[in-house]
C-alpha cells in the first residue's frame, strides 16, 4: 500500500505532512458533528421547552459551579453551550458551502464560456466582473441583504433569511472563479488537445466540459476551499454584525455577537467557545486549501 | 585546463536516488570548442550545471573530480565557488529572452557585472561595455546599450548574452543550448563569433545541443553522452564520420541528410524491438474506405490579416499580413512540403487549412468542392472527416485526462465510422498495432508514454478517421534524432500504403527533403519558391532558399562514410 | 502609452457609470420614496403631487440622467432616518475612515513585504515556518474576533488603551483629524491593526509567491551564473521584478481595506463611513446606501487608475515600444 501512494504524489505529499492531516481529521470531526448535530447535540436549541432560565449562566464543568449536565457551559437564556455551537456550526457549514457550490458553478460557467468563446461574450463577462470587482465582498453581500430587506413583505423575511443570505455571498464569490476559470481556459485554448477536438467538429459543450474542465480543475479546487472559508467568515461577520441569521437560530457568529454582550462581565465561555469552534474550522479549511496549492504548483515547494 | 573525472550526480526523489550523470569524464583546452552531444535526458545539461555549481536545488554531486587549471572546483566553499562564476567560468542559456532581466538597461548589466569582479572606475567599466558590444557585431553600441532588452531582435539578444559572458573574461565558457532558438542565418552568425572567440581569445567552449550539424560545424572535439554516461568522445570528424560505439553509428544513421534524399532511415522500426503483427486488421479497415481516388488540394490567392494591436491613441493599427497571397497545388498522393522559419506563417496555413482561421481573401478547394474557410465551415462539413492533422508537440496533443481508448474512439463515433463499442475497442487496439505500438496502451493514460510514442497515438488518432488528406505540422520537432527517423519511417509507410495525401510544415529543411516530393518555401507569409522537391534542392532559384541551404549546419559529405540507405 | 492611458480612463468611466446605475436603481425600485418620506397620514392625492414635484412619473432615462447630474454636482439628495442631506452626513464620516484605512494599509504594506521577501529567500528556515503558520491562522481568524481579541487584552485587561471611539481629535480646515494628539493615535492604534492583520497576510503571501516565482527565472539564473553578488540579485534582480505584478494587487487591496473598516468600524464603534452604512442597512435607508456605494466606487476606481499608471511607469515594457 505504500508503494501505491507513492506513485501518486498528492497522497504521498499528504501523508508527509503532520499538519495537513492534523487539519483534515479536525476539519472531518467538525463537519461530521455539524451534519449529525440533531442526532448528536444533547438538547434542541430551538426547542423552547428544553431549556429554563433557572439553568442560565452556569460555567463550563470544569470550574466552580459547572454542571455535568452542561459540559461547556450555558448561555444567559440557559440554553447549552455545545448543542447551540453544533447547531450554529451546522447553519454556518450549510451557508457557507451551498453559497460556494452556487458561486463555483455559476463562476466556472461563465469563466469557461469565456475563455472558449472569447470576443464579446468575454468582453462582457469581464466588465461584469470589473463592475462588482470594484465592491468588495462584504458590501455586495450587504447590498443584496439591504435590497431583499427593501423589497420583501416582513412576514416573508424571516423564513428566507437562509436563502438570501446564501445568495448573498454566493454572489460576491462567483468573481473569483470565474477570472480563474477563464485565465486557465485561455491557456488550455492553446493547447493542441483542444485544437484537435475544435478541428475535428466536435461541439463546443463537449470541448468545454469533456475536454478542458478535467484540466483546470486543479487551480479551481484550490480556490473552492479557500472560498469555502470565506464563504463561512463571512456568514460569521454579517452574523455579527446582525444583520445575518437571528438569535433564535444562531450561527456562530450570532453566537459570538451574543457572547460579546457579556465580554467584560465575566461568562468568558459565552464568547469564546464558539469562537474557538469558528477559528478551528476556518483553519483546517485553510491549511487543507495551502496544501492543495502546493500540490498543483510544484515550483512553489 | 577543464578537467572532470568520474563524475556522478544524483537527485533524491521520493523513489530514491536518482542517478543523472554516471561515471562522466571529459577534458577541454584553452581555445577548444568541445561538443556535448546527447538526446534528451541524457545529461549534457545537468554535466554543465554540476561545473559551475548551479545544480537544480535537491541534486547533488556524489562523486568525481572538477578541475580548472589547479582548482579544485569541489573543494570551494559558497562564497568562493560564487566569486568564480563569471570570473573564471561563464554559463549562457538557450532562451535569449528570458535570460535578461527585463526591466534594466542593458548597459546596467553589462557595468553590473564587470564591476562585481573588478574594482574598476565606472568609465572603464563603461568603455568596455562598448568595446564589447562592437565586437559582437552590434553596431552604434554606445546608443543602443540605454535600451531594454525587448527592445532587442532574437539574435541581437542573444549576443547581448555572450557579451555579458564574455565581459570578465572568463577561461571557460558552457553554452547550453545556445543557437536552438534562433533563425537559421542568426545561428550562422552566432556559431561563427563563438569560433572567433574561441580562436583569438583562447576561450574554451563547452557547446552543449542535440544537434549534430551545429556539432560538425564548429566542433573541435565530441562528446556523446547517453542516459547520464559517457558512450564515446574524440575529433569531431572521427567521431562523426568514423563512429566506433554502435550507438553514435545509429545515431548518425538517424540524421536526416540535406544533400540527397533516401528511402528510409536505417533505425529499427519498432518501440522497443515490438513487431507489428496483428496491423493487418486496421489495414484492412483503412483500405475498405480507400474506393475513391486519393484526393488533391489546392489554394487560390490566399491571404490572412489579422487587425494590428492598438498601441498609439491617434494612429489606427496597420494590420499584419501572416499569409499573402498564397497559391500551390498538392498533387492527389503525394506529400507537399511546407518549409519556413518562425514567423513564415506555416503555422498560419496550417490552422487555415483546418479551419481554425478564417482567410481574409482567396479560395480553398479539396478534391473537387470548394472548401468553405473559418466559421463557414460547419461542423459537420466532410472536410472535418477527410482532413486530419498530427500537432508537434506530442506532450499537449492529447488530453491528459483522458485514456488512450478514449481518445482514439472519437473520431469512430464522431463520424459514425463504427458504431458498435466493442468493434471500436477492437479497432483501436489493432491501429495502435499498426503504428508500432502494444495494444495494452489503450487503457493507460498519455503520461504513461514517451515523447515517440505520443506522437505515434496522435498518427493512430488521425488515421482512425479514415482521412484522405493528413496534415502534419512539424511532428518531429520535438523528438530526438533516432525517435524522429522512426517517426519518418512510418508516415513514409502509411503514405505509401494508403495512398494519402500529406501535407508536412516543418523549419527543418533536411527532413523536409526527405518527406516531400513538392515543395514550397515560405517567408514572411509570401511564397519565395514552389516546385518539385529534388529540383529546388538542387537548384534553388530564389535568393533565400539559396541562403537557407548555403547556412544549415550539416555535416560535410566526406565524414559520411557509414551513410547507409536501404 | 497615451493610448493606454486613455482607455483605462474610458473604462473607469464606464465602471463608474455602471455603479451610478446600481445605486439609481436602488433609489427607483426597492421600497417606494414617498411613502418613505411622508409617512401614513398624507392622502393618495398629496402623494401624488409630491411624486410629480420630485419627477418620479419622468421617463426612466430622464430620471438617471437627473440623478447623475446632481450627483456630479454634490447633490446626493436626503436620508430617509435623519432627514439630512446624506453629502454632510458622509463628509463628516470620510477622515475618520480615510484614516483608518491609510494607516491599516502601511502596517500591511511595511510588514507585509518585509516578511513576504524574508520568507521566500529562506523557506526551510524555523522563523519562515513560524510566520507562515502565524499568517495561516491570521488569515483564518474573522477581523471581528481580532478586534475583540484586542479589545479584551490591551483595553480590558491591561486597560491600556482605550475600547472604542475616535478619541481626541483636532480640526484642520474643516477636517478632523486624529493624527495631531497622543490621544488620538492611541485610539487609532487598535482599529487600525485589526483591520491591517488580514491584508498583511494578504501581502505577505502574495510577495512570498511572486518573489519564488522570480528566483527560478532564467535571468536570475543567468546573473547567478555570471556572479552578481547574492545581495545584489536578491534585492536589485528579484526583488524589483517581484513589485510590478505586486503592485497592481495593492489596489485591490485598498478596496478589501475599505470593506472591511465596515466590520472593524463597527467593533470599535469608530464613527467612519462604514458605520454609517450599517446603520442605513439596519433601518433600509436607501439613499445612503446608494450613496455609500457610488463614494466606495469611486475611490476603488481612483486608487485602481493610480496603480496602472505606477505599472506603466516602472515597466519599460509597457513604456517603449518594441523596435524590433
Amino acid at each position: 500500500m505504500w508503494a501505491f501512494i507513492k506513485q501518486r504524489e498528492g497522497l504521498w505529499l499528504f501523508f508527509r505532512s503532520p499538519a495537513v492531516m492534523i487539519a483534515a481529521i479536525v476539519a472531518l470531526i467538525i463537519g461530521f458533528c455539524a451534519l449529525f448535530a440533531p442526532w448528536i447535540a444533547p438538547i434542541d436549541p430551538y426547542d423552547l421547552a428544553s431549556f429554563s432560565l433557572m439553568d442560565g449562566l452556569l460555567p463550563p464543568v470544569w470550574e466552580e459551579f459547572g454542571n455535568e449536565r452542561f459540559l461547556l457551559g450555558t448561555d444567559d437564556q440557559g440554553r447549552d453551550m455545545i448543542s447551540s455551537i453544533l447547531y450554529g456550526a451546522r447553519l454556518s457549514l450549510i451557508i457557507g458551502i451551498s453559497a460556494m457550490a452556487i458561486a463555483t458553478v455559476l463562476g466556472v460557467g461563465l469563466g469557461l464560456a469565456a475563455g472558449y468563446f472569447g470576443g464579446r461574450f468575454d468582453a462582457i463577462v469581464m466588465r461584469i466582473a470589473d463592475i462588482q470587482l470594484a465592491l468588495p465582498a462584504i458590501l455586495t453581500a450587504l447590498l443584496i441583504d439591504g435590497i431583499a430587506r427593501g423589497l420583501l413583505p416582513n412576514d416573508m423575511q424571516q423564513d428566507l433569511r437562509v436563502i438570501v443570505l446564501t445568495l448573498a455571498i454566493a454572489l460576491s464569490l462567483w468573481v473569483n472563479f470565474a477570472r480563474t476559470a477563464r485565465a486557465s481556459t485561455f491557456v488550455q485554448m492553446n493547447k493542441e488537445y483542444v485544437q484537435a477536438a475544435v478541428m475535428q467538429g466536435q461541439h463546443p459543450l463537449r470541448v468545454m466540459f469533456v475536454h478542458i474542465l478535467p484540466n483546470i480543475l486543479g487551480p479551481l479546487l484550490v480556490i473552492m476551499t479557500v472560498d469555502l472559508a470565506s464563504a463561512i467568515l463571512l456568514e460569521a461577520t454579517l452574523s455579527f454584525l446582525g444583520i445575518g441569521l437571528p438569535a433564535d437560530s444562531p450561527s456562530l457568529g450570532t453566537l459570538i455577537r451574543i457572547g460579546m454582550q457579556f465580554l467584560l462581565s465575566g461568562e468568558w465561555w459565552i464568547l469564546w467557545m464558539p469562537t474557538l469552534f469558528l477559528v478551528a474550522l476556518v483553519v483546517s479549511i485553510n491549511v487543507l486549501g495551502d496544501f492543495l496549492r502546493d500540490v498543483f504548483n510544484p515550483r512553489l515547494r | 585546463m577543464l578537467r572532470v573525472e568520474n563524475l556522478t550526480v544524483k537527485f533524491p526523489s521520493r523513489f530514491g536516488d536518482v542517478t543523472a550523470v554516471e561515471d562522466m569524464s571529459l577534458a577541454i583546452k584553452p581555445g577548444e570548442i568541445h561538443g556535448l552531444v546527447g538526446e534528451s535526458g541524457a545529461g549534457k545539461s545537468t554535466v554543465g550545471a554540476a561545473i559551475i555549481g548551479l545544480l537544480q536545488k535537491p541534486g547533488y554531486v556524489a562523486a568525481g573530480t572538477l578541475k580548472l587549471g589547479d582548482t579544485d572546483l569541489r573543494k570551494l566553499d559558497r562564497f568562493a565557488a560564487h566569486q568564480l562564476r563569471g570570473k573564471r567560468i561563464s554559463m549562457i542559456f538557450q532562451d535569449p529572452q528570458t535570460s535578461l532581466n527585463p526591466l534594466m538597461r542593458i548597459e546596467d548589466q553589462l557595468v553590473e557585472t564587470i564591476l562585481s569582479h573588478e574594482d574598476i572606475p565606472l568609465k572603464d567599466a563603461q568603455k568596455r561595455a562598448v568595446d564589447l558590444l562592437e565586437e559582437m557585431g552590434i553596431e552604434n553600441a554606445a546608443a543602443r546599450m540605454q535600451s531594454y532588452p525587448h527592445q532587442f531582435s532574437g539574435g541581437m539578444r542573444q549576443r547581448v548574452v555572450i557579451a555579458l559572458a564574455l565581459c570578465t573574461n572568463p577561461e571557460l565558457i558552457i553554452a547550453d543550448e545556445p543557437t536552438t532558438a534562433l533563425d537559421v542565418a542568426v545561428q550562422s552568425q552566432v556559431l561563427e563569433l563563438i569560433r572567433r572567440l574561441a580562436d583569438n581569445r583562447k576561450i574554451g567552449f563547452m557547446l552543449i545541443t542535440h544537434d549534430i550539424g551545429v556539432i560538425a560545424q564548429i566542433a573541435d572535439a565530441v562528446t556523446v553522452m547517453r542516459h547520464g554516461k559517457l558512450i564515446e568522445n574524440g575529433a569531431t570528424a572521427q567521431v562523426l564520420g568514423q563512429p566506433k560505439h554502435p550507438y553514435t553509428q545509429q545515431l548518425m544513421a538517424a540524421v536526416p541528410p540535406l544533400d540527397r534524399k533516401i528511402a528510409r532511415f536505417a533505425v529499427p522500426d519498432d518501440e522497443d524491438g515490438l513487431k507489428a503483427t496483428s496491423g493487418d486488421a486496421a489495414e484492412r479497415w483503412l483500405l475498405a474506405g480507400e474506393k475513391e481516388a486519393p484526393i488533391g488540394l489546392r489554394l487560390e490567392k490566399i491571404t490572412v490579416a489579422f487587425p494590428g494591436t492598438r498601441t498609439s491613441l491617434w494612429r489606427k493599427p496597420d494590420p499584419f499580413t501572416a499569409l499573402d497571397d498564397v497559391t500551390f497545388d498538392v498533387r492527389p498522393g503525394t506529400v507537399m512540403g511546407i518549409v519556413g522559419e518562425s514567423g513564415s506563417g506555416k503555422s498560419t496555413l496550417a490552422k487555415t487549412l483546418t479551419g481554425l482561421i478564417k482567410p481574409t481573401s482567396g479560395t480553398m478547394v479539396l478534391g473537387d468542392a470548394p472548401l468553405p474557410g473559418g466559421k463557414a465551415r460547419s461542423r459537420h462539413h466532410p472536410s472535418r472527416q477527410l482532413i486530419q492533422m498530427v500537432f508537434q508537440d506530442p506532450f499537449s496533443s492529447l488530453n491528459s485526462r483522458h485514456k488512450i481508448g478514449a481518445i482514439l474512439a472519437e473520431p469512430l463515433w464522431l463520424y459514425g465510422l463504427v458504431t458498435d463499442k466493442d468493434a471500436r475497442r477492437t479497432l483501436c487496439a489493432e491501429m495502435l498495432n499498426l503504428v508500432g505500438m502494444a495494444p495494452e496502451a489503450i487503457d493507460k493514460y498519455p503520461h504513461q508514454f514517451s515523447g515517440g510514442q505520443r506522437q505515434r497515438i496522435a498518427v493512430a488518432r488521425a488515421l482512425l478517421a479514415r482521412p484522405k488528406v493528413l496534415i502534419c505540422d512539424e511532428p518531429t520537432s520535438a523528438l530526438d534524432v533516432s525517435i524522429q527517423a522512426q517517426l519518418l519511417n512510418l508516415l513514409k509507410d502509411l503514405q505509401a500504403a494508403f495512398g494519402l495525401t500529406v501535407i508536412f510544415i516543418s523549419h527543418n529543411l533536411s527532413v523536409v527533403r526527405q518527406m516531400a516530393d513538392d515543395v514550397v518555401v515560405l517567408r514572411g507569409g509570401r511564397i519565395q519558391e514552389y516546385g518539385a522537391s529534388e529540383q529546388i534542392y538542387a537548384q534553388p532559384q530564389a535568393d533565400y532558399t539559396k541562403r537557407l541551404l548555403e547556412l544549415t549546419p550539416v555535416m560535410p559529405q566526406e565524414w559520411q562514410g557509414q551513410q547507409l540507405s536501404l | 502609452m497615451a493610448y493606454f492611458i486613455a482607455k483605462r480612463l474610458v473604462q473607469s468611466v464606464f465602471v463608474m457609470l455602471a455603479v451610478a446605475f446600481l445605486a439609481f436603481s436602488l433609489f427607483r425600485f426597492v421600497g417606494d420614496p414617498v411613502t418613505q418620506m411622508t409617512g401614513v397620514e398624507t392622502s393618495v392625492a398629496d402623494q401624488e403631487r409630491l411624486r410629480e414635484e420630485l419627477g418620479l412619473n419622468d421617463p426612466f432615462a430622464l430620471q438617471f440622467a437627473r440623478f447623475t447630474g446632481d450627483m456630479l454636482q454634490g447633490d446626493f439628495g436626503f436620508s430617509y432616518r435623519t432627514r439630512q442631506p446624506v453629502a454632510e452626513m458622509i463628509a463628516t464620516r470620510i477622515p475618520a475612515t480615510l484614516e483608518l484605512g491609510i494607516v491599516a494599509l502601511l502596517i500591511s504594506l511595511f510588514v507585509g513585504i518585509p516578511a513576504g521577501v524574508y520568507t521566500a529567500l529562506r523557506p526551510r528556515g524555523i522563523t519562515t515556518q513560524t510566520i507562515l503558520m502565524a499568517t495561516l491562522v491570521g488569515v483564518s481568524i474573522p477581523t471581528f474576533v481580532i478586534g475583540i481579541m484586542l479589545i479584551f487584552f490591551f483595553g480590558v485587561q491591561l486597560g491600556w488603551l482605550p475600547t472604542f471611539g475616535r478619541g481626541g481629535t483636532v480640526n484642520v480646515g474643516g477636517w478632523e483629524t486624529s493624527f495631531l494628539t497622543i490621544d488620538g493615535w492611541r485610539a487609532l492604534i487598535l482599529p487600525a491593526i485589526t483591520l491591517g492583520v488580514y491584508q498583511l497576510t494578504l501581502t505577505m503571501r502574495l510577495v512570498r509567491a511572486e518573489m519564488m516565482e522570480v528566483m527560478q527565472s532564467d535571468y536570475i539564473r543567468f546573473a547567478t551564473a555570471r556572479g552578481v553578488p547574492m545581495r545584489r540579485l536578491y534585492f536589485k534582480h528579484a526583488l524589483s521584478n517581484t513589485m510590478v505584478p505586486v503592485i497592481t494587487i495593492i489596489g485591490l487591496q485598498f478596496g478589501g481595506v475599505i470593506a472591511f473598516s465596515i466590520v472593524t468600524e463597527s467593533v470599535f464603534q469608530w464613527p467612519g463611513m462604514g458605520l454609517l452604512f450599517l446603520e442605513s442597512i439596519r433601518f433600509v435607508d436607501i439613499p445612503v446606501m446608494g450613496v455609500y456605494l457610488v463614494v466606495i466606487a469611486f475611490f476603488f476606481v481612483l486608487v485602481n487608475l493610480i496603480v496602472d499608471l505606477l505599472y506603466v511607469a516602472i515597466d519599460p515594457r509597457l513604456r517603449i515600444r518594441d523596435v524590433s
